[in-house]
């Protein structure tokens, strides 16, 4: 382990808003792709039932 | 008995097999990146020079690994596009896209968010960052032209070819630390000679290239199955009952 304290380890050796900074647009960056990405499936899949009642209704 | 391949070749046999890999590669991916964070924040030590800013590289490194990868990877499929004139080649690249564009955001924010410690700029007009750059735009470039064109099968060509002729782009990415005097330093590895890094790291390193890789197909895979089930909106073995 390379640090000795929690407060050490978010303060990276006063670089935490550079590494930080990095890190946290990374990971809003592929949450938001994965987040995109299942709503547009759930969207098409809504659309799809949609589709299949009508088409059920009207042989 | 041998598999036969091309029946993947059909969006209506290759639409399940995405869906059922696309978990096991984000399953891989989410492991990966926990192992390679822990090794890379937590275990390895901090940079003789750097200290601790050098940490950015296990996000930067990755990530530009995979913007030149994925893009390698998309223009290979848009070769077999036209070579082969299949339509699943096409989606393929076109799911690749954007999570290749988003890997070149991510290498070039972190880039700069380490070039203000290290170098005092955010931003430097090098070789290697200027190539990146036009890394991105090609990426935006190929996903407008093909949005900009009503007819998908001509949209799917059109942006083909802009991918083909741009992948000129990626060995100069590659070799511009080599080719030109470049602020951004050379390549720590290479496959000619060992590593100039600590084991500790560099294990960090592939470990989280290694998640973005599996991040990236599985990403690309969940968006093939959006394309194809956009495309094929009304045919019969998508109403079966087979959707998302």
């Amino acid at each position: 382990m390379s640090w000795n304290s929690a407060s050490e380890f978010f303060a990276m050796g006063g670089y935490a808003f550079y590494v930080w900074g990095s890190y946290a647009v990374a990971a809003v960056c592929i949450a938001g792709e994965l987040w995109w990405l299942l709503h547009r499936t759930r969207t098409l899949r809504a659309r799809a039932g949609l589709n299949a009642e009508q088409s059920m209704r009207q042989p | 008995m041998a598999i036969n391949i091309w029946k993947y070749a059909s969006p209506q046999t290759f639409y399940p097999l995405a869906g059922k890999l696309a978990p096991w590669f984000l399953a891989l991916a989410a492991v990966l990146a926990i192992a390679g964070l822990y090794l890379g924040l937590l275990v390895a030590p901090p940079d003789f020079q750097q200290g601790n800013a050098y940490r950015i590289i296990f996000i930067h490194v990755a990530a530009a690994w995979m913007s030149m990868f994925i893009y390698l990877v998309m223009a290979f499929w848009c070769a077999v596009g036209f070579a082969m004139n299949t339509r699943l080649s096409f989606m393929m690249a076109l799911a690749l896209a954007p999570t290749g564009a988003l890997f070149t955001f991510i290498a070039l924010w972190t880039g700069a968010l380490w070039g203000k410690p290290t170098w005092g700029a955010w931003w430097v007009w090098d070789a290697r960052i200027t190539s990146e750059l036009i890394l991105l735009f090609l990426y935006i470039g190929f996903l407008s032209l093909h949005a900009a064109i009503e007819d998908v099968r001509r949209a799917d060509r059109a942006a083909a070819l802009l991918a083909l002729v741009g992948a000129i782009n990626v060995p100069i990415i590659y070799y511009s630390v080599k080719w030109w005097n470049t602020l951004h330093q050379g390549a720590s590895v290479s496959i000619t000679r060992a590593p100039s890094m600590a084991s500790t790291m560099l294990m960090a390193m592939l470990i989280m290239s290694l998640a973005a890789w599996m991040y990236a197909i599985g990403a690309s895979l969940l968006r093939v199955r959006i394309i194809i089930a956009e495309r094929e909106q009304g045919a019969q073995w998508l109403e079966a009952g087979a959707l998302p």
